[in-house]
């Protein structure tokens, strides 16, 4: 009676055991794989929002990015404070284009770790304490390792905005407007077209590779060998097929976009304005202008 | 009305490896006409659809589309003129938006912002996906895709509509909605597939490719009709002209006479 009264749980039994752990890795690999291309591609929907960031012509947002990225990059190694105020830029962008806060974080700190790992040897080798605060003593090689790691949240931070408020496509178009070569941007497109091809047909190969290896590792790397191949192969077919629907639809080596824009007041007075606040920024230390004009207030 | 006639003469395309695709592939198709091209695996038709757009040039042998010969010089109005639409609608659509895909075309040939976006809205209205306008290609299901792809394709307003396997991987109902949608195209149509029902309600015309060359050509009636032609090509009549399984009439009844009379054992 007791036995009867138990309820059922499949867990429980032998064969649903053996399964779940297994099952779980699986589908959770899968989510990493085809959630990462999805969430790429959320980043070129975000741009097709409206917002007043979203209707400036492509040109000025690419062009101050530039501007804004060249200003953090030529900073001397060991600046560190004087880089926060930039944060602004990225911060009020986003927030006008109602760009979710939380997703670009998330890819941002994706990157941090690549980040980590050029800037982590400097610890080591640069020993000189530059800074004491109290007992504290920081050496050089730490500011300059966090200077790094700043500066890859600001241009990384950046360039994601750029694109889910541009969209990638229209940034290509603006590059070209700017001078670039038309080969280079083309390239540049059939590149991000083809990352997703080639990642859709990864995280197939790998699924049908995990479901026949049982949980186990499978054949090991002699398998993943064939397996790159394949994929090669068969990315390089599915590129040929997509190449072969765009010249059917007339593809000349030119998108087009929908977005009529032209490089008005408006732009010129977007660009101006933040390029201008970089550049100050850039020569004088915006935090401790600010630190001497709170204490200045406050004595 | 010419332009929008399909000769092709003496056709023979060999790959790279030696496969002889096609050997001698003739037939006209004229205006307004709706035409399957059938065959087993491997039969060549999908070599041959790459033809008519100019993917592949002939090893022989020439294909003429309305007034042109197919050149280098003719491609681009040749395949403004002949619309394709892949049998993987995934290869088709690449854009962020279903907008944007089926702009893409319109933007190539040149035309406004306008007169696009008109054209978009019309062409997803008439395949019954104008709500899908703003949605990414790869959120939509196998049959929503599918007529996005064709309005990808109708935004160019081709005079010719070619497909490769239309109605495959589609569920019965997006199917039958498919088949309704291209019934009413006044286009000069030219499909390839396996689905020979859909075969018989679309197409007045069959063609039967077997070992890369035309084995029969005629009305689809009389086509589906030759049991033996059909199994000689590795086919099949259709199963709406096969009798019905259940109601005991057509082959069952055959089936169980035989059954009767090996005794149980049934053969067929």
């Amino acid at each position: 009676m007791r036995r009867k009264s138990r309820r059922f749980d499949p867990r429980l039994t032998p064969h649903f055991k053996l399964l779940t752990p297994h099952s779980y890795l699986l589908t959770n690999h899968m989510r990493s794989i085809d959630g990462a291309v999805l969430d790429l591609k959320r980043l070129d929907l975000l741009a097709t929002g409206d917002s007043v960031i979203h209707r400036l012509d492509a040109r000025a947002k690419v062009l101050t990015t530039l501007v804004f990225i060249i200003s953090v990059v030529s900073f001397n190694r060991y600046e560190f404070t004087a880089l926060f105020p930039f944060f602004l830029y990225p911060v009020v962008t986003a927030s006008l284009a109602n760009l979710p806060g939380g997703y670009i974080v998330r890819k941002i700190g994706m990157v941090i770790p690549f980040a980590f790992v050029v800037g982590m040897l400097n610890p080591l080798f640069d020993r000189e304490v530059l800074v004491r605060l109290g007992p504290l003593a920081v050496t050089g090689g730490w500011i300059s390792c966090a200077s790094i790691i700043i500066r890859t949240v600001l241009t990384v931070g950046a360039a994601f905005i750029l694109v889910g408020v541009t969209g990638f496509l229209a940034v290509c178009q603006a590059l070209e407007k700017l001078g670039t070569p038309r080969t280079f941007t083309v390239q540049l497109l059939f590149l991000y077209r083809y990352i997703f091809v080639l990642t859709e047909e990864g995280a197939r190969a790998s699924r049908a590779r995990e479901l026949r290896s049982c949980g186990r590792k499978g054949l090991g790397l002699a398998s993943f060998g064939s397996l790159i191949g394949h994929l090669l192969i068969r990315t390089w077919l599915r590129a040929e097929r997509i190449h072969m629907a765009m010249l059917a639809r007339g593809f000349t080596g030119e998108f087009h976009s929908r977005q009529v824009s032209a490089f008005g007041w408006r732009e010129l007075c977007y660009v101006a304005g933040w390029s201008t606040l970089f550049v100050t920024l850039r020569l004088e230390n915006g935090a401790q202008w600010l630190g001497r004009l709170v204490t200045g207030l406050l004595s | 009305m010419s332009h929008h006639i399909v000769a092709v003469k003496h056709l023979k395309y060999v790959y790279a490896d030696g496969t002889v695709a096609l050997q001698d592939v003739n037939f006209t198709i004229h205006h307004g006409e709706s035409v399957a091209i059938i065959g087993a695996n491997g039969a060549g038709k999908s070599t041959l659809l790459l033809h008519l757009n100019g993917y592949l040039t002939p090893t022989a042998g020439e294909i003429r589309i309305g007034d042109f010969p197919l050149t280098k010089q003719t491609l681009p109005e040749i395949r403004r003129t002949v619309g394709m639409i892949f049998q993987d609608p995934d290869d088709q659509l690449f854009m962020p938006t279903v907008f944007d895909d089926v702009a893409f075309g319109p933007f190539n040939l040149g035309l406004p912002v306008d007169e696009v976006r008109q054209r978009v809205r019309e062409v997803l209205e008439q395949v019954g996906a104008a709500h899908l306008m703003e949605k990414p290609p790869y959120h939509l299901s196998g049959g929503e895709k599918k007529r996005v792809a064709i309005a990808t394709v109708l935004s160019m307003s081709p005079d010719i509509l070619v497909m490769d396997e239309p109605t495959s991987g589609l569920d019965p109902f997006a199917r039958r909605q498919l088949i309704g949608l291209l019934k009413d195209f006044r286009h000069t149509r030219i499909f390839t597939s396996h689905d020979l029902d859909m075969v018989l309600e679309l197409c007045e015309r069959t063609i039967i490719l077997h070992q890369g060359v035309v084995k029969a050509d005629g009305p689809t009636l009389e086509i589906f009709g030759d049991e033996a032609l059909l199994a000689e090509c590795r086919l099949e009549k259709p199963l709406s002209m096969q009798g019905c399984p259940v109601c005991g009439q057509g082959r069952r009844e055959q089936r169980n006479t035989e059954r009767k009379g090996s005794g149980g054992v049934n053969n067929s």
